[in-house]
């Protein structure tokens, strides 16, 4: 008998059965997934939003804060993790240090690329109509920066959704529960189905992403990550 | 604070110096499978983004290759292709080459794609062939944001050979995964500085190549290819 046909009898790339009867497990892995690529992207907006309009506004800010974070940003995250362990332990907060300090890269660079694109005829006309700086940012260059940044968040929101799985060395994971635990126990089930998940999770994030950006900001072109 | 002095304590004890799991062992093959990786990738990937970009069709495979490039967990894929090849530095290789791939095709098609059209057709008027036109001013123009690519996957692939240790492959990685194991916190730190620091000398020396490559004529635009470089993080 060949040995991929024993393979295949001894543990299929899914087995099915087993599938139907641990459904909930896979959407409680979901769920944290969703959670945790949730609070990176939503905490990652909340920093660079501001960091991204400081850098604008005063230049001296744009490299280092750029420096800094596309430093954090080229530490493995695996690296990353074990470094903060042994001062936030195992656990939401060290991972989330982590993937918020990735997502920041990504968001502020596209909001400074939105920034920068505004045309300066666009600002010139802005101030003659008698605009106050803080006006001209709201009403004018955020909307314009819109799009720009619409691209960072599918960038990131995608990224994120990657690597949480790698969060499951530190205890989280979502998805990554699964793989670590189709690995530990040579199981192929929870390992393929997880990983597959987490690869239709981002593309749909990617989508839905795209859906919401032609509703809510419908002047944007097609900006394609 | 008596943690980091147990970090340097560790680093400077010889014995983590020395031997099959020393640091220079562990960099040796931390390197070499790298190297490995992105060079396959390269070979694949480059002509790929090259062509795409040269021609101009399917731009849209190309955006999707950096998605789907993007959604891929790697660490479900490097188990995976445990599960597939079984022990040994090969599913390591072929799921390094696999995250290698999409930044080098996505960045050297963006390069190539935005050569002005205006040199291209000074180009033809000069007398370029095609190919002649492709290799003498097409990729001269492309090389920032080519060389974005293959940096961004090289710093990719070193971070997810860390993860290699999982499947029980070797590199920095090993002290970090046996670190978290044995619940070993100074092993762990330092052997996350080691891979820290791995990725920050991965991006530097080859943002030195970079600007040794770029044709002195284009240097002042090599910041800007920098900002438009398509980031990919998989690890």
């Amino acid at each position: 008998m060949p040995a991929g046909a024993f393979l295949a009898y001894v543990d299929p790339w899914v087995n099915w059965t087993w599938l139907r009867g641990h459904i909930p497990l896979f959407v409680d892995a979901l769920q944290q997934h969703l959670t945790l690529t949730a609070i990176a992207v939503a905490g990652g907006l909340a920093l660079s939003i501001p960091l991204g309009i400081a850098a604008h506004r005063w230049r001296a800010l744009r490299n280092p804060l750029l420096g800094f974070f596309g430093v954090v940003y080229t530490i493995p995250s695996l690296a990353l993790f074990a470094l903060l362990v042994p001062y936030t332990g195992l656990g939401v907060v060290t991972a989330e240090i982590g993937l918020i300090g990735y997502t920041v890269l990504i968001l502020m660079r596209n909001l400074l690329v939105g920034l920068e694109s505004v045309p300066p005829d666009v600002l010139d006309a802005a101030d003659g109509m008698g605009y106050r700086p803080l006006a001209r940012l709201l009403y004018v260059e955020l909307p314009l920066a819109l799009p720009a940044m619409f691209a960072g968040i599918r960038i990131a929101t995608v990224t994120t959704i990657g690597l949480v799985t790698i969060t499951a060395l530190i205890g989280l994971g979502g998805l990554g529960q699964l793989i670590n635990r189709g690995l530990i126990e040579n199981f192929h089930t929870p390992l393929v189905v997880a990983t597959g998940l987490s690869i239709a999770l981002a593309l749909v994030a990617d989508l839905t992403l795209v859906g919401i950006q032609r509703v809510a900001v419908p002047w944007s072109r097609d900006t394609a990550g | 604070m008596t943690h980091l002095a147990n970090v340097v304590q560790w680093f400077a004890d010889p014995a983590h110096w020395r031997g099959s799991d020393g640091i220079p062992n562990r960099l040796v093959e931390h390197i070499q499978i790298s190297a490995e990786a992105v060079a396959i990738g390269a070979l694949i990937a480059l002509p790929i983004g090259i062509a795409l970009g040269h021609y101009g069709r399917f731009g849209n495979l190309a955006i999707n290759i950096s998605n789907v490039g993007r959604a891929l967990p790697s660490f479900g894929l490097l188990v995976i292709a445990f599960q597939v090849f079984g022990l040994g530095n090969l599913p390591v290789l072929v799921a390094l080459v696999a995250l290698a791939i999409p930044p080098m095709v996505t960045n050297s098609y963006v390069g190539l794609r935005e050569v002005d059209p205006d040199v291209k057709e000074a180009a033809r008027g000069m007398g370029y062939r095609e190919l002649a036109q492709l290799v003498r001013v097409e990729l001269p123009l492309a090389v920032p944001l080519v060389m974005a690519g293959i940096r961004t996957s090289a710093v990719q692939v070193v971070a997810t050979a860390t993860l290699a240790a999982l499947i029980a492959g070797g590199g920095f990685g090993r002290y970090v995964i046996d670190g978290f194991a044995q619940q070993d916190y100074t092993k762990l730190f330092a052997g996350a500085v080691l891979v820290a620091a791995l990725a920050m000398a991965t991006e530097l020396s080859l943002s030195g190549v970079e600007w040794l490559l770029v044709p002195r004529g284009i240097r002042l635009l090599q910041a800007r290819a920098a900002n438009r470089a398509a980031t990919f993080k998989t690890a």
